[in-house]
């Protein structure tokens, strides 16, 4: 009798150790399916012409779906540590997505503000009011002499991210 | 095997091998219902018809939609309203039916509470109930999403950018949910899987629960008297009926459950044919853009409260950011209901004009669920960000106060 007993548990431990082998890989594979895919991953880079932007007026162009903003700063706009400066020039290069939810901002005049939640960026990206916990995110990018490639790690983006993170 | 004698009907045939007599017994005939309930107590079959209205018509939505971001639009704004007969129909029944079940959600939620629906015994009708609102709200989030309007999107963006609060994995939770960096066409058909399949079952299995949860404490009643079923239930098969403070479910008391449904019905198709738009934001007629964020988001009125409570606090208090203050307070305001059986410290189960504190408090906890939903829509800007604060304040500090404001009508009354 008992010997039965011992065998029906070995046996139930047996497939609890089974089971949970497989349970634990078709997590790690239910996982994978929701990562994004490699078409998505491998999305390429975007080139942006910064000669011919006008002073105090961004633009934004779309990087891996996000909008990306670019302003030529003016003189009278404050200095910062995170601006991108080429030559004489001061640029503001962010992610345009409100650092709360990721709603775009608009520009207005001389700030970002956000329609969402109220939340407001100066003209260097820094959060002046509002539910927004960080100023506008930092896309990586390189400098290629009047280009600027997105998607790409170059040492002005070193640098600018440097800055930030000791902010 | 059980003994099978020649059946003289189909009833009876079936009788012999699924033993339909009893069942209908303990499910129908013989399933006691208080006499002393009034109106509120029909919202549960008025929830179930209109969850079968919603999973139909979304069948029928379900055969001309196409989840790929570039013709989910014109698959429901071309498709099914101008090309399929009577696709308008079936979308306005699904999309009005998915703002009504809310409404009746919530009466039913306030009615438990009124009335203590929630307390001793019935904990888990009023859990399993709860799990319902959240799978719905879930349901109604994903469903909104489907046809790829700008509100779609941007809601969609939204809600996900929340899982970005969650610590250190954030940034990669919320990529990981969208299964891309943007809302794009992979988010898009995996909440279509979430809102058809998915979901559904689950919300399917929790009815299941929930009616199981009544079984064995019974449905309260208006003055929260603890009736002995089986004493009362004699009464009645013995042909006591006037005496009895029980009636079976079938046919008797569902008989008003039907009067009520019917007019439910007569408002809600009101509302089909005359008032659609109610459920249809204009901003969703414009195709989603992810370059242009509209002027103003806004989520389907049945989230306001919520909404207002998470972008209520709109400043840094020391070193805690706005934004966590505000993702605290939405966690909260969702949670908070589960534990209500465990807030109300009062050990009598009695409807709340009999508890002078608790009261004040639902009165209270209604009106400002109203003023969350109403500034939740409004700009959050001036006046109405100090409006939606102090509410979403109140909200919180109300269910701070419930344990004492319970603790205290139960010293007053003696017990």
């Amino acid at each position: 009798m008992s010997n039965e007993t011992n065998r029906r548990d070995f046996l139930g431990y047996t497939f609890a150790a089974v089971a949970a082998v497989g349970g634990a890989a078709s997590l790690v594979g239910m996982k994978q399916v929701w990562d994004p895919l490699p078409s998505v991953l491998a999305s390429g880079f975007t080139n942006v012409e910064l000669n011919g932007l006008k002073a105090g007026e961004p633009i934004t162009v779309m990087w891996r779906g996000k909008p990306i903003f670019v302003l030529k700063k003016t003189a009278d706009m404050e200095k910062s540590d995170r601006d991108l400066i080429i030559g004489e020039d001061r640029y503001t290069v962010a992610i345009g997505l409100c650092t709360h939810l990721g709603c775009i901002p608009a520009w207005k005049k001389t700030q970002w503000k956000c329609a969402c939640h109220g939340g407001e960026f100066d003209a260097s990206g820094k959060q002046t009011f509002g539910p927004p916990p960080r100023p506008l995110d930092l896309p990586p990018f390189a400098v290629q002499g009047s280009q600027l490639v997105l998607g790409e790690e170059g040492p002005e983006y070193k640098k600018i991210a440097a800055a930030m993170a000791t902010a | 095997m059980a003994k099978f004698e020649k059946a003289n009907s189909v009833g009876e045939w079936l009788d012999q091998r699924l033993n339909t007599t009893a069942l209908t017994k303990v499910l129908m005939t013989e399933y006691w219902i208080p006499k002393d309930i009034n109106f509120l107590w029909a919202m549960g079959v008025l929830l179930a018809v209109t969850f079968k209205i919603l999973v139909i018509s979304g069948l029928f939505l379900m055969m001309y939609y196409k989840p790929d971001v570039a013709l989910a639009f014109d698959s429901v704004n071309y498709t099914i309203m101008q090309e399929v007969a009577y696709g308008w129909l079936f979308r306005h029944m699904h999309g009005v039916a998915a703002s009504v079940v809310f409404l009746i959600i919530y009466i039913h939620m306030f009615t438990g509470i009124y009335y203590g629906s929630y307390k001793q015994g019935r904990e888990m009708i009023w859990i399993s109930g709860m799990l319902l609102f959240m799978t719905f709200s879930a349901a109604g989030f994903s469903g909104y999403m489907l046809p790829w309007g700008q509100m779609s999107y941007w809601a969609a963006m939204v809600i996900t950018n929340l899982f970005g609060g969650v610590p250190v994995i954030g940034d990669a939770l919320v990529v990981w949910i969208r299964g891309d960096f943007n809302v794009a066409d992979a988010t898009l058909t995996r909440f279509f899987m979430l809102h058809v399949f998915l979901l559904p079952i689950v919300i399917m299995g929790i009815i299941g629960l929930h009616f199981y949860t009544l079984r064995i404490p019974h449905v309260n009643n208006q003055e929260g008297a603890d009736i002995d079923y089986d004493a009362e239930a004699e009464k009645y098969l013995a042909g006591n009926k006037k005496e009895a403070k029980v009636i079976p479910f079938w046919p008797i008391f569902i008989s008003k459950d039907f009067a009520i449904l019917g007019i439910f019905l007569i408002f809600y198709f009101y509302l089909v044919f005359f008032h659609y738009n109610f459920a249809m934001d204009p901003v969703n007629f414009d195709p989603a853009d992810a370059m242009v964020t509209p002027a103003h988001i806004y989520p389907e009125w049945y989230f306001l409260w919520s909404y207002e409570v998470l972008r209520g606090f709109f400043f840094d208090v020391g070193p805690v950011k706005a934004f966590d203050i505000g993702l605290m307070a939405f966690g909260f305001a969702n949670v908070i209901f589960l534990v209500l059986p465990w807030l109300d410290r009062d050990p009598a189960i009695l409807p709340a004009h009999k508890r002078p504190g608790f009261r004040v408090w639902f009165w209270i906890l209604m009106v400002d669920l109203i003023v969350l939903t109403v500034y939740g829509k409004l700009p959050p800007t001036g006046i109405n960000a100090w409006v939606g604060f102090a509410s979403a304040s109140v909200f919180i500090l109300l269910f701070v106060a419930l344990p004492f404001i319970t603790k205290a009508d139960a010293k007053k009354r003696g017990a």
